[in-house]
């Protein structure tokens, strides 16, 4: 069994249909790359995924863990396992980053039965996981996302990642706005965090980051469905023609 | 989008309030309504003097002449004074006391609201005055603060072993002309604490006042002075619960503060005093008058509240800035929810030459509520090279409640340089989500962006009180958000 099971997903923005029927199973070990022209829907799947109110899921099912998902509330996906880095962090001002982190990693392991980590441990646990996406010290310690560069906030994300362990981790343009120093810093923390157990689905507009986070499955969604499913050679495929071979595969030029 | 607030601001608007219990007890209570007669009978039950006597009855006697002050942006009912009852003393059911002179069952209820009676249960230094209804309970560590000359004790005993002290101060900073309930407090006041620091004396621990309201409807009226001579220093806590009830009942404290030359004074306040329930029913009517007088040049006074109680908040915690050089500083959260309202702020008036008052207000708003932020800021021809910061921020929470700004600023010398700055935001609904998607209920992150919102007041509090403090934001926005 997958570790997800996206099967028939239709969901909407108000009246408005934004995903038509996208089916997907991941499994465990497995990276799988999502690309697509802009406004095709790739940050609809992740919201809806993660449980964004915004959203309302019309039609279809999503399995995680063998658990019903779209049941689920939006904290329990995250305790679950589910780990959305932000296409645009927030900033939450006043909220030091060390607090907002320190809650995250214990009501997880509240939810999975486990105490709450000690002071200690969960500052030794912070350090190394800090030093693996070289975040600085002075960015631990201020408010979330606060004032942070758009690298910084992306750097961020996988420290929040590295913290929380997920089973599932979707990218959402992770590497929008990085300079090649941070893609590969974030690269080498998402490929540090590799394993045979969990899984990733980087969304990405551009070959560049898939240079360093090599996927198994590449596919490329347009207008709310999945319409291509290949190996990493559709990376260089879509660099090199770009989408509108899709387009016109699809009937749109 | 809209419902979805809603659903926020429902969830937040759901809380339970915590010390909503009664203790069953006895009390000595005279009959209701408010007369010269009863004003006689407080003062003999009390065994005062014929000057605090008098005292009561031209208070009285002007505040008869008054009407309830009706200019706060707040809504507030009739109140009928002659229902209530103006003193109530409890009484031990069995007469019996333990060795520390304390009835079990008062032990008992301070105990549940985590007030310690024992000296020795107390963990960290901090000398408690425990005032349920009309009268001091047990004021601890008295003897040992004693040996450096500090005197902390409630204010009954004060004017029977103090009454030179109490008689020069009493009325001075805030008379009984103030205003109607200053009026009304000074007739009727029943108990509250009365706190003088030699001159050249740093109190050792906090000093902490805990009111509690019990019987019903009885008005609670305590009165608080505090005296802090030539480079003295305190820090003082006040703390408030009451039981849950459908009536209002009606709380007008006065607290009357004096530095002098160079003493430092620190008052922080954690206002929980029953908030009425989630329609607006019943509730605490918190009218209550504090000031304070830097009287002594290079003094600095400190108001710090955290405002989460109360159906009805009317409370303007001031400073006069006499002396040169005299600091005066507040720092304010009021959290108002479902259907209560807060009309709070402060007044600084600079006298003095070089004197500065800084204000930072934290107004966070939820439910139904009105928070409103009233605040006067005066420098006088005189008072030449002084200096005012003023920041008033307003957090919301949903819709359907409401913030306000009310500064009023008078500047009479060309040296003096004031500033004022108001922001405005809401809870965004985008800072939830990121929260809910890290494994935070929404809840939890409501209560992380307010604390962040109100950190800077929080920081200002003692440890202990801060953390309590935390929680106390946390709780009264419970179920306002979803
Ligand atoms: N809040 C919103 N309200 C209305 N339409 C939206 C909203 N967010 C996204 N959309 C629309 O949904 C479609 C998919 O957007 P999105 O999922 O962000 O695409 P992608 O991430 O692939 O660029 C686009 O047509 C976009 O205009
Ligand atoms: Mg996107």
């Amino acid at each position: 069994m997958g570790l997800l099971e996206i099967k028939n997903l239709h969901a909407n923005i108000g009246d408005k249909e934004i995903l038509k029927g996208v089916n997907l199973t991941i499994n465990p070990g497995e990276v799988h790359a999502i690309m697509g022209p802009n406004g095709s829907g790739k940050s609809t799947l992740s919201a809806v995924l993660t449980g964004n109110p915004t959203y309302t899921v019309t039609e279809g099912s999503v399995m995680f863990n063998g658990k019903n998902l779209l049941e689920m509330a939006p904290e329990d996906r995250a305790r679950e396992g589910m780990f959305l880095s932000f296409q645009y962090p927030v900033e939450i001002p006043g909220v030091s980053m060390v607090n907002f982190i320190r809650t995250a990693v214990n009501e997880k392991r509240k939810y999975q039965g486990q105490p709450a980590l000690s002071a200690t441990e969960f500052l030794k646990m912070m350090r190394e996981r800090k030093d693996l996406v070289e975040l600085d010290n002075k960015l631990a310690n201020r408010s979330v996302n606060e004032g942070f560069s758009g690298g910084e906030k992306k750097r961020n994300e996988i420290f929040q990642m590295a913290m929380l362990e997920p089973k599932l981790s979707i990218l959402d343009e992770t590497d929008s706005g990085l300079d090649i120093d941070a893609l590969r810093i974030v690269a080498k923390g998402v490929n540090h965090l590799r394993n045979s157990e969990n899984a990733s689905i980087v969304i990405t507009h551009y070959q560049r980051l898939l240079d360093y986070i090599v996927p198994d499955v590449v596919h490329v969604l347009y207008k709310g469905r999945i319409v291509k499913t290949e190996g990493r050679e559709l990376v260089a495929e879509l660099e090199e023609k770009g989408y509108d071979w899709i387009k016109r595969e699809q009937g749109d030029l | 989008m809209a419902e979805q607030e809603e659903n926020i601001v429902e969830q937040v608007t759901n809380q339970e309030y915590k010390y909503g219990f009664v203790t069953d007890i006895d009390a000595d209570t005279i009959p209701q309504g408010l007369n010269e007669d009863i004003i006689r009978l407080i003062s003999e039950k009390k065994n005062e003097p014929d000057w605090l006597l008098e005292f009561r009855l031209k208070a009285f006697r002007h505040w008869q002449t008054l009407e309830m002050p009706n200019w706060a942006h707040i809504d507030m009912p009739e109140i009928d004074f002659q229902s209530i009852y103006y003193y109530s003393a409890p009484k031990s059911k069995t007469n019996k006391t333990d060795a520390n002179g304390i009835d079990p069952e008062l032990n008992k209820t301070f105990d549940k609201l985590g007030i310690p009676l024992y000296e020795r249960a107390q963990l960290s230094g901090m000398a408690v005055d425990a005032v349920m209804d009309s009268v001091s309970v047990k004021t601890t560590f008295k003897e040992q603060l004693a040996e450096l000359g500090i005197i902390f004790c409630s204010i009954s005993s004060a004017v029977k072993d103090y009454p030179d002290l109490v008689r020069k101060y009493l009325g001075t900073v805030v008379p009984y002309t103030d205003n109607f309930f200053a009026a009304l407090n000074s007739a009727v006041f029943s108990d509250g604490s009365f706190v003088y620091i030699p001159k050249g004396v740093r109190c050792p621990m906090e000093l902490s006042s805990y009111f509690r309201i019990n019987a019903a409807k009885t008005g609670q009226f305590e009165r608080t002075l505090i005296v802090a001579d030539d480079d003295s220093y305190v820090s003082y806590l006040e703390g408030c619960t009451a039981p849950q009830r459908d009536e209002a009942q009606m709380h007008a404290a006065i607290v009357e503060i004096v530095a002098h030359d160079r003493a430092e004074i620190k008052y922080s306040t954690v206002q929980n005093w029953y908030p009425g329930d989630k329609d607006g029913k019943g509730g605490i009517y918190n009218c209550v008058t504090k000031r304070a007088i830097c009287k002594g040049d290079s003094s600095k006074i400190s108001w710090t509240q955290v405002e989460t109680g109360s159906a009805i908040t009317w409370k303007y915690p001031s400073c006069i800035l006499a002396g040169d050089n005299s600091v005066g500083e507040f720092y304010s959260v009021a959290v108002t929810n479902n259907y209560q309202q807060a009309d709070t702020g402060t007044k600084m008036i600079h006298l003095g030459k070089n004197t500065k008052s800084r204000i930072v207000s934290k107004g966070i708003s939820a439910g139904k509520s009105q928070n409103s932020y009233r605040g006067e800021v005066r420098v006088v021809p005189k008072a030449s090279n002084s200096r005012n910061f003023s920041q008033c921020d307003s957090l919301l929470l949903g819709d359907k409640c409401g913030a306000h700004t009310f500064p009023y600023i008078q500047v009479d010398n060309e040296t003096s340089v004031v500033q004022h700055e108001a922001t405005t935001s809401k809870v965004d609904e985008d800072q939830i989500f990121y929260c809910n998607q890290r494994g935070i209920s929404t809840e939890d992150a409501v209560g992380l962006i307010v604390n962040g919102y109100a950190k800077e007041v929080i920081n200002k509090l003692p440890m202990e009180f801060a953390v309590e403090a935390q929680k106390l934001l946390a709780v009264s926005l419970e179920n306002s958000v979803g």
